[in-house]
């Protein structure tokens, strides 16, 4: 095969359709710069689930004029407690600490925060997360030194189902744009084909193989799909470096929110490229099959 | 070398068959005018020895191959055994003659060595040696015909295809590349014309096949173009 004459035919399809070339460029890199961010979050939620759901499951805050007794009965209540996995008890110094450095980006919450003002608790895990009920009937609100009891978990699983929900979003709408892309790039290919039907007739008048007539065609669309695929992970290093390590860089040192870091976008660019590269030709060889006659 | 056995055509846009249960055979190195009016069937005829369609009914063999039965993959290699020449000479616009002669090598695969030494060969041999670098619309009508026969015949098919090659020439050019298509036939190439050239049909005294309504009304082995014109 001819590389020179395969190579001239793309670069020349690419400049007769301008206008469209760029639309199905841009088309693609929005696509896949949404699936890509859809990926990241989906990292980002397995990262976080680590982070929370291993901490605690039940929090146990305890009330202000708790006796020694009732705390060491609860205490062992809980190491008697066939639910019970595994508990730690926090002091209110060591609520007072954690608050310190979770909120250490927002000084004059820390400073208006008397050292005091949190309960002490304990963090309870249980043997089975789904049983908060039993450890809630056990210690009852407002009896024998207990303030609250708190299903942690319930508040995870509404975060994280916000969470999926924004994820099942962004690539709800990176298939809306993948299939107006793959229209794009297959009207994209049906007018360059029209556009060189001189030189396929002739082609195939000669016997020109099948490959050689239909190589130039898909290389345009992988090419196309390729610098959308640039475009889009260089969208996703640009949300990364503005957005993600500015906006969100207090959550991120507090441990809130995991960061991005550049080893999670360099997993998903390879996967960005090759969804591009490879939907586009696919496209594009459907297309030549159906609507064009080479 | 080609044969068509009970061929019938059938095309959904129209009620009347563009080919109806054609019979006949066309041997090695012969010359053919395809006569008739026009929706007779004679580009039908062209187009299915090419595989640009397949038959209704019927099998199209050529060189021996049923095409019926071929497989898509293997039309191209159909296709590099016979030459086409049309009534709109079909070049490229923005190639050279030598470009445009050398194109039809080059997507085939030919190594460079040969198109160099091949294209400047036919387009000696049909007459356009010092026009090589020439683009087509700075050659004449007959010129450019030169150029497509000369693209046609560079890969030495075995069948020659003439769809009305001479329609847009006047009578002179007209007999030059008659002279040429005698001329690659007698090297061996079948060729088959279809043509409304009368003077052409008349002069040259070849067999004669006439189609009328998609069936062969004649087949004369030296035919003239038919008093009923």
């Amino acid at each position: 095969m001819r590389v020179n004459f395969v190579l001239s035919e793309v670069a020349t399809g690419l400049r007769r359709n301008l206008t469209m070339t760029v639309a199905m460029i841009l088309t693609t890199a929005i696509s896949l710069g949404l699936m890509g961010t859809g990926l990241l979050i989906a990292g980002m939620i397995s990262d976080m689930k680590e982070i929370y759901y291993d901490k605690v499951q039940v929090s146990i805050f305890l009330a202000d004029d708790v006796t020694d007794e009732q705390r060491s009965a609860i205490e062992a209540q809980l190491s008697d407690s066939p639910e019970v996995a595994n508990y730690l008890y926090e002091s209110k110094e060591e609520a007072y600490a954690r608050f310190q450095q979770q909120f250490s980006q927002q000084p004059e919450l820390v400073e208006n925060t008397p050292p005091d003002a949190l309960p002490e608790s304990f963090r309870v895990e249980l043997v089975n997360p789904e049983r908060y009920e039993v450890i809630a009937a056990e210690f009852p609100n407002g009896q024998n030194g207990v303030d609250q009891v708190r299903d942690e978990g319930d508040f995870l699983d509404r975060l994280f189902s916000l969470l999926n929900g924004a994820r099942n979003a962004t690539i709800a709408v990176a298939v809306v744009q993948a299939l107006a892309a793959l229209l794009l790039i297959s009207n994209t290919i049906q007018l360059a084909a029209f556009n060189r039907r001189n030189e396929t007739n002739i082609m195939r008048l000669v016997g020109a193989s099948r490959w050689y007539t239909q190589l130039p065609f898909i290389l345009e669309a992988a090419l196309a799909g390729l610098i959308g695929a640039l475009l889009a992970v260089g969208g996703l290093v640009l949300t990364k470096v503005l957005f993600v390590d500015k906006t969100l860089a207090g959550p991120i040192k507090a441990g809130i929110i995991p960061p991005v870091d550049w080893g999670a976008i360099a997993t998903i660019a390879p996967v960005i490229g090759a969804a591009g590269v490879g939907l586009a030709a696919v496209a594009a060889y459907v297309t030549l099959r159906l609507y064009v006659r080479l | 070398m080609i044969e068509l056995q009970h061929v019938t055509k059938l095309y959904p846009a129209s009620a009347r068959p563009a080919l109806d249960d054609v019979s006949t055979e066309i041997d090695k190195g012969e010359f053919v005018f395809l006569i008739g009016s026009s929706g007779s069937g004679k580009s039908t005829f062209l187009r299915l020895l090419l595989k640009e369609d397949d038959p209704t009914r019927g099998t199209v063999t050529v060189n021996g191959k049923t095409l019926n039965t071929m497989s898509k993959w293997q039309v191209p290699k159909l296709r590099r055994t016979m030459g086409c020449v049309f009534q709109d000479f079909r070049l490229l616009r923005n190639r050279t003659v030598s470009e445009n002669v050398a194109f039809a090598l080059e997507v085939i695969n030919k190594p460079h060595r040969t198109i160099k030494r091949v294209v400047p060969e036919v387009l000696e041999m049909v007459g356009l040696e010092g026009k090589a670098n020439r683009l087509p619309h700075e050659l004449s009508g007959g010129e450019q015909q030169r150029v497509a026969i000369a693209r046609a015949f560079v890969n030495r098919p075995l069948v020659l295809l003439a769809d009305e090659p001479t329609g847009n020439l006047d009578p002179e050019t007209s007999e030059g590349i008659m002279l040429l298509l005698e001329r690659i036939n007698r090297t061996g190439t079948t060729v088959i014309m279809a043509t409304h050239d009368y003077h052409i049909v008349d002069s040259m005294r070849r067999r004669v096949i006439e189609l009328n309504g998609g069936q062969i009304t004649r087949d004369q082995t030296r035919g003239v173009y038919g008093v009923g014109r």
